[in-house]
């Protein structure tokens, strides 16, 4: 019997796992903007010393993944999964990285919203009694998406102002059965919601519906109000998706907008030319595990929902002409059990 | 005074396209695509070269100029060889450019590596 | 189903109003004014061998092929995709975009090796300009020869 779930998409846990260390590696760009202080390490190339990009994003990965448990003083070996995830094809960057670990795995694929997917396994993992640590990391890496959904590089394109960014990065959280908090306490599971959008170049668009979803059936399903959280976060809504998903809530009689942030406008610096914001895996993960996390432990914000969103649209099926599907996945991250 | 006939043309050729683009969110390869099956048409029915003789590179440089070579190389050879001349023609006279187009593409990108953006 | 698509409208409204618009008149004037100067640049090469005793029209091959190497290498060391982002149309449009679609995608899929990355991939929208082009002057022959000839 379903125990633990409440309402009609969210699961409350018995013992909130913890999340006891986290690490984060970012790019140059990243390493320039607002939050650069938060991050345990910045590449000042963002070929990392390899011979591809996919390789450079590859590294960045494991790095992560090593940067975390080196900070929760554990050894690989005490881990009983590794949970990841990224935007290329296959997921390769996650399963090339994992072959160095030697450690069960389960690769995940939910575009950007990725690492709030593998956060809600993970804590149900650990929660139901499967597992006692669990790495979640996930990647993505400008130069390897660009060519993957986009245009070559060297191409001369005008980026449209609803574009993205997608953040060279790659954050890792080690969650565990025993610890003090930060406590992951509810997941809300995301819906694949679509209405119909169809620019790749305008990505925030198609995630809002998904984001409003989860958003709304989170506090219907928990009962929470908005004044039980300090801060609502999204991944990578960016400036456009934003001012949708502030107008959704709006039309449901509900405003989030003085408690709201997203990753994607936090990472940036306006004056750093990236239009709407950034996005990708890796820009949720580096927000949350870099800034979010210290900001949690420091008593800045107590409780904090956050959602990573994805708009799970491949080159094909741009190409086919197909519309945008968008998921999000809420997860609660509180000072308290 | 060519010079700046070049440039009014040139622009205003690409000053369509660059409508065309924010308008209806064609890609750079459409719009490649487009302006040279145009120009080709252009060419067929005459119009290019009135364009040609008033804005000379300003005609011939952008992709429209490529498609009225081809149009232009197909009807001279039509003339000269009969039927066969529509499929030899377009690609005789635009040899020079397609042939630099794959050598140097392909010197070029042995030679250098892309960079990421800033 | 029609639910849905009263819905999805109901949607592309909202998402509309708050898609940023192309600041369609800047990009209208670095459009023009890049594209007409590499059209000049294309006019002095065309002076320049029309000097030296050639027609215009014979001048046309090697003008297309100094072009083509000039936007091949301004691809090849990193200045092209500069120019574009401020240019868009206008450094598209030239034979020198046309140049830069083969070179950024070769370049860029070298790790995939010299036959499935640089040559194959030289023709992603090189390709589709060529087959369109030389379709329309065969059918433009064609006609041409049917109604004429």
């Amino acid at each position: 019997m379903a125990i633990k779930k409440i309402g009609s998409q969210t699961v409350k846990f018995a013992n909130p796992p913890s999340i006891i260390s986290s690490g984060t590696i970012v790019g140059p760009k990243e390493g320039q903007g607002p939050l650069k202080d938060y991050f345990d390490m910045i590449l000042t190339d963002d070929t990392y010393g390899e011979k591809s990009w996919e390789k450079a994003e590859c590294k960045m990965f494991q790095d992560s993944v090593n940067l975390a448990l080196k900070k929760a003083s554990l050894n690989i070996s005490d881990i009983d999964y590794l949970i990841g995830g990224d935007l290329l094809n296959q997921i390769i960057t996650s399963s090339f990285a994992a072959r160095q670990f030697n450690v069960p795995t389960f690769g995940l694929y939910g575009a950007c919203s990725t690492m709030a997917e593998g956060l809600s396994i993970a804590s149900m993992l650990i929660d139901g009694g499967f597992a006692d640590y669990i790495v979640v990391t996930t990647s993505s890496h400008f130069s390897t998406a660009e060519r993957q959904y986009r245009f070559p590089l060297e191409q001369g394109v005008q980026r449209p102002f609803t574009s993205q960014w997608t953040v060279t990065g790659s954050g890792s959280s080690v969650l565990s059965s025993n610890g003090t908090g930060p406590y992951i306490t509810h997941v809300t599971t995301g819906k694949v919601v679509d209405l119909g959008m169809k620019d790749a170049n305008n990505m925030g668009a198609a995630m809002a519906p998904a984001a409003a979803d989860t958003i709304l059936t989170h506090f219907n399903d928990t009962g929470f109000t908005i004044d039980d959280y300090d801060l609502i976060i999204t991944g990578d809504m960016a400036r456009v998706g934003k001012s949708i998903l502030m107008e959704l809530l709006r039309k449901e009689y509900m405003n989030i907008e003085d408690k709201y942030k997203d990753c994607g406008i936090e990472i940036y610096d306006e004056s750093q030319d990236v239009h709407s914001g950034g996005s990708g895996a890796g820009c949720s993960a580096v927000v949350l595990n870099g800034w979010l996390l210290q900001q949690i432990k420091s008593g800045i914000y107590n409780r904090v929902l956050f959602i990573a969103t994805g708009a799970l649209l491949s080159p094909t099926s741009t190409q086919q002409g197909e519309s945008i599907p968008g998921i999000a996945h809420a997860v609660t991250i509180s000072n308290y059990a | 005074m060519d010079y700046l006939r070049a440039f009014l043309v040139g622009g205003i050729i690409c000053v369509i396209a660059q409508i065309l683009m924010d308008k209806t969110k064609l890609t750079p390869a459409r719009i490649l695509v487009l302006y040279v099956t145009v120009g080709a048409i252009l060419g067929g029915i005459g119009i290019y070269k009135k364009i040609i003789d008033f804005g000379g590179a300003g005609a011939t440089v952008p992709l429209l100029g490529f498609g009225n070579s081809l149009a232009q190389g197909a009807i001279k050879a039509v003339k000269k060889d009969g039927i066969t001349g529509a499929f030899t023609g377009g690609l005789t006279a635009t040899a020079g450019g397609i042939a630099a187009a794959i050598f140097f593409g392909y010197l070029f990108s042995i030679i250098f590596n892309p960079r990421t953006k800033k | 189903m029609e639910k849905d698509i009263k819905k999805q409208q109901e949607y592309k409204d909202i998402a509309q109003k708050y898609e940023p618009k192309p600041t369609l008149l800047k990009n209208v004037l670095w459009a023009f004014v890049v594209g007409g100067l590499i059209c000049d640049v294309g006019q002095f090469f065309l002076n320049l061998f029309v000097k030296r005793g050639m027609t215009p029209e014979q001048a046309g091959t090697p003008v297309a092929i100094i072009m083509v190497f000039l936007g091949s290498f301004l691809t090849g060391i990193g200045i092209y995709d500069d120019i574009g982002r401020f240019a868009g149309a206008g450094s598209v449009v030239p034979i020198t975009g046309f140049a830069n679609s083969i070179v950024s995608p070769a370049m860029e899929f070298k790790r995939e090796g010299f036959v499935f990355g640089v040559a194959s991939r030289m023709f992603n929208i090189a390709g589709p300009v060529i087959v369109y082009g030389v379709g329309t002057s065969i059918i433009v022959g064609l006609i041409y020869y049917f109604l004429k000839g």
